[in-house]
């Protein structure tokens, strides 16, 4: 898309990554694992990732690590499923999965599965959706899924499902697009997507597009360029992205652009992140057009199977498949 | 990160440095103290300081279960223990206040009130004062129900709370959200003063009408009022819809060759060299555990063995609504035509239908007449000619017998249903609001669905009114357009083949010298009717030639119900990969296929790639030999045609003016097609 400032944007994206000392930056410290993976795969979708030192990024990453081989947001913090996948993301990203004990890993995540098949984010035992596909999805990609219950595991998000077709936190949570890309994700990883109404939620979803062109999260909320990702990547894994104009959501982020500073923000006018510039970035990148320059690497896999890169936790499980079967 | 204003990049100032350097200096106390496992007052205090200003910082949360933990070890006062975690709940709050929508704050209160020392009416106190501040925080919803739970609340008086909130404001999509959640328990667990089922319906369809004449331009009540329709037309236990052969049909079923003169046109002949003929049946939605225990098949051919009966599904979940099992019938010697009956019953449904077998001399012999090409033009075919038999229309009281147990309140449906059709004509007749015509549609069609119930009605389907309201949303909508034509072509669907006189008219008979087991020459031509999506298969069982050729669509789903298709055209569509393409593998009567001219490798998207039944996905219980797809010289860039082809018969297959196809492709296709004898028009050898 020709009006996507690419420049500004992996300028942004490096400068945010130096500014480590004002409030902002210091008060998100803890989710800096997150922070890495949004803004290197923005990066690297923007054709920019060589532009980072590798070996250090990798180092700090494993000093994130802790006895029971789960990740923290940052270095002492305490380890939590979200860091977790985002840590085995950014290490896949690099290409650099073999510093890992995978199997540590691996049962780090399995030992989070509860009796009903649900999964807590850490010790302390929350639960949530996010968390049963955060696992899935990591323990996919590196080939370990046999290690928790998947049966259980769908059974639980299959029991979020809600009456108008989405999916919530819990049982009985509201449906919410954040949540249905969560519970979407692991049903399609799992290959239980027979267990979602597709015309069902894939109208609640469309319907998330509002007279601007962006999309909400739910009913009678407001747009933001971060339900781009969810909602459109769930109507693609569900078979019903024609349900919306995808020029309009386009349209809508590109309007999210903060042109002179570079970085893309919620809605139009609005203070930008790195959060809303990875989502950005990703569906406008890719999203939108058909065409796509062949990439080096198992990102090759990424441009030329499923689509789009907007999926990066699934596309990179599969193209690990991929390589499986060619050899 | 969300919702704050963009403001000019000011340089970084002295006064943000310092609050900076401050949060990092009691940052680096608190790690200290958690690293170092120090729980005493003043490291308690660094933490609330740190959590007032950061809530985000879950490792404070942590820390602060851990010191609870540690300073409770030895505690066993009540007062004492109920003080400490009242301190808990302080920060909590202190918290909230500042970002009401923090994960850790939430679960620690919930971790706090898991421990049963604290005062659960204070948290409903306090939920009203969040509710009051954002009425659709989910959190606090959530920590409702998590409350209420604790508190062994009943689910009618949460039902107040949310008919409360709704009456306060319409809008209020949470609270109808919990409002069906509680009410589907309720119904379905029958509690007192929630039976019966029609009477607490009408008060919700009071309930919502006064949401939606309020701001019928608000999703919250429409969206509820959707889920009430739903409730209202679902049927209970899943009822069998129709069969072929279709109730009260005699089947002719000849064998070893090819039926000619007057009987071949009918619409209930059946060639099979293999001993046996399909019996296939629809239910209204999908079912599980159909078998020979469930389903029993009375009829007087000599084998008895227990039918196998398989799922007409894609995915693997032994589910589907439709069902096929074979009946193998005896070698007949004559030509006599006994008529044999069958009686199938499962559930409440029966139907009953004839069977003659009839022997025929291969006259015109295997081989040559199997090589004929079907050419799908249009003076390949002329109009049916008076038929001896019409074709078997659905309509359920022939297709079945049903005693449903809920019949008697279809009275109850119908009326309502006719009550809320007046009340958004009018409506609309006021506004143009395009959710309420979107329910208008629904409405109408679901009574349509209804109405069909009953044999040669009086009352005309809607449909010309439901097909105008889905154009009129496309002008009114344009966002959502392919939304609506999708919908726009079930219904055309709909329109099409469930009415007899309009189904003839687009039944041809194919006059051309054709395959030995093309022995019914019937085609149902339904091409250039714009159709994005195709339905109403219950009413296309009966099909073994058909035409969808230039339409536009985008999926076939629902098609491997379509069992007897022999020859099918699904040229000039909008076809975008191999995998739209799963419902095919199921076919498997299917010899003569055209997908040419389709969109097949022209995406880089393949939008049903999660849905196709994969050796990528991690299904349980899936046993993919992946060897079956890489041996033989198949490439592996072409392995979702080898699922699909693979098993397939195909004499006949058209695929050019797709991106995919190459001199490599075409390749493949004869290595696994071993079958087939002709490739776009020309011969295999």
């Amino acid at each position: 898309m020709g009006e996507l400032e690419v420049e500004k944007h992996a300028q942004y994206i490096l400068s945010v990554e130096k500014r480590k000392d004002d409030f902002e930056s210091v008060v998100m410290e803890h989710l800096r694992m997150n922070g890495a993976y949004w803004g290197l795969t923005t990066l690297d979708l923007l054709g920019k990732l060589e532009t980072v030192d590798k070996d250090e990024i990798v180092s700090w990453v494993m000093s994130c690590q802790h006895e029971s081989g789960g990740f923290g947001g940052n270095v002492g913090h305490d380890p939590h499923i979200l860091y977790t996948l985002s840590a085995v993301q950014v290490l896949a990203l690099l290409d650099k999965l073999d510093v890992l004990d995978i199997d540590k890993l691996a049962n780090y995540i399995a030992s989070l599965q509860n009796e009903d098949g649900s999964f807590s984010g850490d010790m302390w035992g929350e639960v949530d959706t996010r968390f049963s596909y955060i696992a899935i999805c990591c323990l996919s990609l590196l080939h370990r899924i046999d290690k928790i219950n998947v049966e259980k595991a769908v059974n639980y998000v299959v029991s979020c499902k809600n009456l108008d077709g989405g999916f919530g936190s819990i049982p009985g949570g509201e449906s919410h697009a954040g949540q249905i890309f969560c519970c979407v994700g692991a049903l399609a990883i799992t290959g239980s997507l027979h267990h979602v109404d597709k015309d069902l939620l894939g109208w609640w979803l469309c319907e998330r597009q509002v007279k601007s062109g962006g999309l909400n999260g739910r009913p009678e909320k407001l747009p933001d360029v971060c339900y781009s990702w969810w909602v459109l990547s769930s109507l693609i894994m569900i078979d019903r992205v024609h349900w919306i104009n995808k020029e309009k959501v386009a349209r809508f982020i590109l309007d999210c652009q903060d042109k002179e500073n570079g970085g893309i923000s919620d809605r139009p006018d609005d203070a930008v992140d790195v959060f809303h510039t990875y989502f950005g970035v990703a569906v406008s990148d890719n999203d939108f057009s058909d065409s796509c320059t062949p990439l080096e690497g198992i990102h090759c896999m990424a441009m030329v199977d499923p689509k789009p890169p907007v999926l990066f936790y699934i596309v990179m499980e599969l193209d690990f498949h991929f390589l499986n079967i060619r050899d | 990160m969300h919702g704050r204003p963009r403001k000019p990049q000011k340089p970084v100032d002295d006064a943000s440095i310092a609050k900076a350097a401050k949060l990092r200096v009691l940052q680096a106390q608190f790690f200290q103290n958690h690293h170092d496992k120090i729980y005493a007052k003043e490291a308690l205090e660094i933490s609330a300081k740190l959590l007032e200003t950061n809530p985000e910082a879950y490792t404070a949360w942590n820390y602060r279960k851990l010191a609870v933990e540690h300073n409770l070890r030895s505690e066993t006062d009540p007062d004492a223990i109920k003080a400490v975690l009242d301190e808990e709940l302080r920060v909590v709050e202190s918290a909230l206040r500042r970002n009401f929508k923090c994960y850790g704050a939430w679960h620690h209160r919930k971790w706090v009130l898991n421990k049963g020392y604290s005062s659960v009416d204070h948290e409903f106190r306090l939920l009203d004062q969040f509710q009051k501040a954002d009425s659709r925080n989910f959190h606090a919803w959530s920590y409702r129900r998590f409350v209420a739970a604790l508190k062994n609340m009943s689910e009618e008086e949460e039902l107040k709370y949310t008919t409360d909130m709704i009456e306060t404001n319409f809008s209020n999509y949470s609270a109808w959200h919990n409002r069906s959640v509680l009410l589907s328990h309720l119904l379905k667990q029958k509690i007192e003063g929630f039976t019966p089922r029609e009477k607490v319906l009408t008060e919700e369809y009071e309930l919502v009408h006064q949401a939606l004449f309020t701001d019928p331009d608000d999703q919250s009540g429409w969206f509820y009022h959707f889920w009430l329709l739903d409730q209202t037309v679902t049927p209970g236990a899943p009822v069998l819809v129709s069969s072929w052969p279709a109730h009260g049909s005699d089947l002719f079923v000849s064998f070893k060759g090819n039926l000619d003169g007057g009987v071949s046109s009918s619409f209930t002949s059946f060639c099979s060299d293999k001993g046996a003929f399909p019996l296939i049946i629809y239910f209204n939605q999908s079912v599980g555990g159909i078998n020979s225990s469930t389903v029993t098949v009375k009829h007087l051919f000599d084998k008895n063995e227990d039918l196998i009966w398989v799922p007409l599904a894609t995915n693997n979940s032994g589910n589907a609504q439709a069902w096929v099992t074979f009946l193998r019938f005896p070698d007949v010697k004559d030509d006599s035509l006994k008529a044999y009956p069958v009686e199938v019953k499962v559930g409440h449904s029966q139907c009953a239908f004839t069977v003659s077998l009839r022997s025929i001399d291969s006259k015109h012999g295997e081989g040559g007449s199997d090589m004929e090409m079907i050419v799908w033009k249009d003076d390949s075919f002329h109009a049916s000619e008076p038929l001896l038999l019409s074709p078997p229309v659905v309509s359920l009281d022939q297709a079945t017998t049903n005693k449903e147990p809920e019949q008697i309140d279809s009275r109850w449906h119908e009326e309502t249903l006719a009550n809320e059709i007046a009340l958004f004509q009018e409506l609309l007749s006021e506004i143009n609001c395009k959710i309420g015509k979107l329910t208008l549609a629904r409405l109408l069609r679901a009574h349509d669905k209804m109405i069909y119930k009953m044999p040669f009605a009086d009352e005309k389907t809607h449909s010309k009114e439901v097909l105008d309201l889905f154009s009129d949303l496309m002008k009114l909508d344009p966002s959502h357009s392919r939304y609506y034509k999708d919908e726009h072509s079930l219904v055309l669907m709909e329109q099409v083949v469930s009415n007899r006189e309009s189904l003839l008219t687009y039944c041809w008979k194919y006059g051309e010298a054709h395959p030995s087991y093309l022995c019914n020459p019937i085609c149902l031509r339904l091409s250039k009717l714009s159709l994005s999506r195709i339905g109403s298969f219950e009413n296309l069982l009966w099909v073994q030639m058909l035409d969808l050729s230039h339409n536009e669509l985008w999926s076939i789903e629902g098609l491997e119900a379509m069992q007897l298709l022999s020859c099918l055209n699904l040229s000039n569509n909008k076809l975008r990969s191999f995998t739209a393409l799963e419902p095919l593998k199921l076919l498997k009567s299917l010899k003569v296929l055209n997908i040419s001219y389709n969109e097949i490798g022209a995406h880089s998207i393949d939008t049903s790639r999660y849905l196709f039944s994969s050796p990528l996905s991690h299904t349980v219980g899936d046993d993919w030999n992946i060897d079956a797809y890489v041996t033989d010289g198949v490439k592996m860039n072409y392995w979702e045609a080898a699922v699909i082809f693979k098993g397939l018969y195909l004499t006949q297959l058209d695929v050019v003016g797709n991106a995919i196809v190459d001199e490599k492709f075409n390749l493949f296709l004869t290595h696994i097609l071993p079958s087939l004898v002709w490739l776009d028009g020309d011969r295999v050898y």
